[in-house]
């Protein structure tokens, strides 16, 4: 395991990137971070990602991985000696992979709506995301993590677009902590924890970074 | 585990989706109760066991619900671990089957939804290149193996399999042949058809064909 080559593909604002270096920092692996710039995409990137091209990518030995949940799958079962991110039991795995499945399909695209959209569409985004924020208030219940006592792999799959919360809200003009106080509790408990602070990134730089995107898409 | 087992699916009988599930339990030969879902109509058992998509496949074990389709078919995996196993051993050959079966949802699901609910002389522009250039995509990845699994069929041929009896369908309203097009994709295909497991899971091309036609007309683009 020592001579382990890692290297991830990433860009530093990237909730998906987020997750993988949460992962690996959970897991104590030492990487090579390489920041890419995805307007101008680098051969190392469209040789290790020909299909979808797109960021992150985790190079283990020279072996792709892609697709942040299938990377922070593959860390678990690799590097599994050290903090599991999945239960053992079977039932207990499926609702890990069910509601990590369900950040992806809402969280994602309903912020991206509040930060790309205006007027009618950026409301139904804002309402769709707040419920489905409310929804995983309801799935973490009294629990300190989703994955019970330790962060686990549907921590992993949400704590990074907290870093994008201060853009939904300033751009969407509404207060999520208003909305849903249980699951920013969550997230400052989150923050607290040094292989989570580490991973993830300023939110006001996250929010810098968007309001360069709105005007370079022409939204404002 | 035979006595008291309880295993359930809620499914409709000509998703494509749920059609993977009935594979994965018919390659685990695990025994189930079929109940047909009417979606236009949602029983209050399926509100039930899937309240936050409200959508099917549900599988129903001992009472327990499990979601989504992939999820699913882990889950029936790792609890009939000792017969047909889905995915490989090897950490690594188990994320590039994830990422095919994760292609097959993020790609093919997403052309045939636009496939279905766009007109025929809108097809063209609709992307019917970018369908046919993943289908070839698919036939790479497959490569010279008899299933994407290698030997034996695997998570992705799961992911896959049962969109081949909606071929006939798309080829239809498409306008393009699958031998033709994709000659490597249409042999497994039908080399798949032959197992019994595959058979017995997937419905008749033609009926897909009527169905697919009427819910067009439902939903105004036929």
């Amino acid at each position: 395991m020592a001579s382990d080559q890692v290297t991830l593909l990433d860009l530093w604002a990237s909730p998906f990137g987020m997750r993988v270096r949460l992962a690996l920092a959970e897991k104590g692996v030492k990487y090579e971070y390489s920041e890419q710039d995805l307007m101008n995409k680098g051969a190392l990137l469209l040789q290790m990602n020909p299909v979808h091209k797109k960021i992150p990518v985790l190079v283990h030995n020279g072996k792709p991985v892609c697709e942040s949940l299938i990377i922070v799958q593959y860390i678990d079962e690799v590097w599994k000696d050290k903090a599991p991110f999945l239960p053992s039991d079977p039932y207990q795995r499926a609702q890990s992979r069910f509601w990590a499945d369900f950040v992806d399909k809402k969280i994602y695209d309903f912020g991206r709506k509040i930060w790309m959209e205006k007027g009618e569409d950026q409301e139904a985004a804002k309402k769709g995301f707040i419920d489905s924020l409310k929804l995983l208030e309801g799935e973490l219940g009294d629990k300190p993590y989703f994955g019970g006592e330790t962060i686990g792999y549907v921590d992993i799959a949400l704590v990074p677009f907290y870093t994008w919360f201060y853009a939904y809200e300033t751009i969407g003009n509404f207060s999520i902590e208003a909305e849903c106080p249980k699951l920013i509790g969550y997230c400052k408990r989150c923050l607290k924890k040094e292989t989570v602070s580490k991973s993830l990134e300023d939110p006001k730089k996250v929010y810098d970074f968007v309001v360069m995107l709105r005007k370079k898409y022409g939204i404002e | 585990m035979a006595a008291d087992e309880q295993v359930t699916l809620l499914d409709t009988w000509a998703s494509s989706i749920g059609m993977r599930v009935r594979i994965a339990l018919a390659e685990k030969g695990v025994k189930y109760e079929f109940i047909e879902q009417d979606l236009w109509n949602k029983s209050g058992l399926l509100l039930q066991m899937n309240p936050v998509h409200k959508k099917i496949p549900v599988l129903v074990h001992n009472g327990k619900p499990v979601c989504e389709s992939l999820v699913i078919a882990q889950y029936i995996d790792e609890v009939w671990k000792d017969k047909a196993p889905l995915l490989p051993s090897d950490p690594y050959q188990r994320a590039q089957s994830r990422f095919w079966a994760d292609f097959v949802d993020k790609k093919i699901y997403e052309h045939v939804r636009t496939i279905m609910t766009t007109k025929v002389e809108d097809q063209e522009a609709a992307g019917k290149k970018d369908f046919i250039d993943t289908l070839k995509l698919m036939e790479g990845e497959l490569g010279d193996k008899p299933y994407f699994g290698g030997e034996t069929l695997g998570y992705v041929d799961v992911a896959l399999l049962p969109y081949c009896c909606w071929f006939y369908t798309y080829e239809n309203i498409l306008n393009f042949s699958l031998e033709a097009d994709c000659p490597k994709l249409n042999a497994y295909c039908k080399r798949c058809l032959q197992k019994e497991s595959v058979s017995k899971s997937l419905e008749d091309p033609k009926k897909i064909y009527d169905f697919a036609l009427k819910l067009r007309k439902k939903l105004g683009v036929e």
